[in-house]
């Protein structure tokens, strides 16, 4: 069975779904989606690292992203700069030092299009393994910082008034952020993973009016994305990753007719 | 005189600077169990800094801070809640602790607000909010519990009625209790101590002390400082003025 290509794309979408669901919907409740692009941005270092010394890919943008996300985490404490100010420079500069990597690496063959939007379907055991050790690992890891990140996620100061340590629980996030890209790169491409992470997470927001709930939603509509899309991409032969996130904008679409609780006042 | 099992926080000497700017210094206090401080003075005195400071929420402070409790609760000033977040009250009232539902919902019962269990936080009006924000404090069962103006936006009734729950919470849970009072020349009558700050300690005692106190009165003009004893009803011991409080019954 897993000798078809399709049954081993569907098997690390389905993965994937499971894992960004949850991860997603605190992006978006932490207002951290361009966080997730910076993150994706900067992986493109991480490949190259990966080529060059032959490190694991997974491993090697795992690393790059966790070390940008602590390199932002300082820059926040050190600067006046807005966050996103920092975020821009931090994806734009690591995007632009991968590609002159890539670029002092003339000899080395490099697909640039499979990078930037991936090749589920070219997905081996390997790959499958990778995804679901890796995401049982970081759900294991999101379940156990639950309360604490949730806590101070809803209000930063209550929660480290009353012992909550959210500063720790912050940075134990952002490793995980980190390393849902670093396993999913290969499947979707760094330009697409935020993709996965907030669109699901978003269309779940509309149909929920509790944390719990749209976790669930979340996790339905990523594997929703995930089956929708590839079969799709297999009957009118489109690109599997993009037919992906396509799917997922298309369920975000019809969620907006059933929209729960909008404030009044529209802020 | 310092019994050190009932001290629940102590500050000495307690500050912050921020960009150059001492937000309050100078602040030495002490809250024990089963003791309500009130914090008093005017805007950007450095009342929520001082409550900040207890909390441990400033990371470089100038003075001391020595913590004895855990069990903490915490009723900001302010809390933003972001839309992007479906929340409701339940929800709420299990932020940082695990309760179970009859604790839940005895905590809303006490402060009116069993109602509101299954509502969205962001549909509770200023007062409802405030209320919800007290019975999540409440229902943690803390040892310290920070209040920064929790009586806000809660209309008179109301504020004389949650007056009355943070005595009943004091002699119940046997809790210490460190009030920030938004109106200046109230004070509730169940206080053990008032802190007067004015960028420092202005001036401290027993709310009595404190409104005869020479600088409270300049700093709020003779007249309002007149008022400060309105809740005082039933003050009848006599306490030495400085941050020391030895309790001497009549």
């Amino acid at each position: 069975m897993l000798d078809d290509f399709f049954v081993r794309a569907l098997l690390v979408g389905i993965g994937m779904a499971l894992v960004t669901g949850p991860l997603g919907c605190f992006v978006v409740w932490r207002r951290l989606s361009f966080f997730g692009d910076t993150l994706a941005h900067s992986a493109l270092l991480g490949v190259t690292l990966s080529y060059t010394t032959e490190i694991n890919m997974a491993l090697s943008v795992f690393v790059i992203s966790s070390i940008v996300a602590l390199i932002l985490l300082k820059l926040q404490k050190k600067t006046n700069l807005p966050a996103d100010a920092l975020l821009g420079l931090l994806a734009h500069s690591s995007l632009a030092i991968g590609l002159v990597v890539i670029g002092l690496l003339a000899t080395i063959r490099f697909d640039l299009m499979g990078l930037l939007f991936g090749d589920i379907l070219a997905v081996n055991v390997n790959d499958i393994a990778v995804v679901w050790i890796g995401g049982a690992i970081i759900l294991i890891v999101l379940k156990i910082i639950w309360k604490p990140l949730f806590a101070s996620t809803v209000n930063y100061e209550l929660a480290e008034a009353e012992g909550m340590n959210p500063e720790k629980y912050n940075a134990i996030f952002t490793i995980l952020l980190a390393a849902i890209i670093a396993i999913s790169i290969k499947m979707v491409g760094l330009l697409l993973i935020t993709g996965m992470l907030i669109i699901p997470a978003a269309m779940a927001r509309n149909l929920s009016d509790n944390p719990n709930q749209m976790v669930i939603f979340s996790i339905i509509g990523g594997l929703l994305s995930v089956i929708i899309g590839l079969f799709a991409s297999l009957e009118i032969n489109t690109p599997s990753g993009p037919s992906i996130i396509t799917s997922g904008l298309i369920l975000f679409i019809l969620s907006l007719t059933k929209i729960k609780k909008k404030s009044q006042l529209n802020n | 005189m310092t019994n050190k099992n009932d001290t629940l926080v102590k500050l000495e000497n307690a500050g912050v600077l921020v960009n150059d700017k001492w937000l309050v210094r100078g602040v030495s206090l002490e809250i024990k169990k089963g003791k309500i401080i009130t914090l008093i003075g005017p805007n950007g005195s450095g009342k929520s800094t001082t409550a900040k400071i207890t909390l441990g929420l400033y990371k470089n402070i100038e003075g001391k801070v020595e913590k004895f409790t855990d069990k903490i609760a915490y009723v900001p000033q302010k809390i933003n809640i972001d839309w992007t977040l479906p929340i409701r009250v339940n929800d709420f009232m299990n932020l940082t602790s695990t309760l179970k539902n009859n604790e839940i919902d005895s905590a809303l019962e006490i402060t009116g607000t069993p109602h509101l269990k299954n509502k969205d936080l962001k549909s509770l009006s200023g007062g409802e909010f405030q209320r919800v924000l007290m019975a999540r404090a409440i229902a943690k069962k803390p040892e310290l519990l920070v209040l920064d103006e929790p009586v806000q936006g809660v209309d008179f009734n109301g504020e004389i009625a949650l007056y009355e729950l943070i005595k009943k919470i004091s002699d119940t849970l046997n809790c210490g209790i460190l009030l920030i009072s938004h109106n200046l020349h109230v004070v509730m009558s169940k206080t053990d101590h008032v802190v007067c700050l004015n960028g420092h300690v202005c001036c401290s005692g027993t709310p009595i002390d404190v409104a005869n106190n020479e600088k409270y009165q300049e700093l709020f003009g003779k007249d309002i400082s007149k008022i400060l004893s309105v809740y005082e009803h039933s003050h009848d011991h006599i306490h030495k003025i400085d941050g020391t409080i030895e309790k001497k019954e009549n």
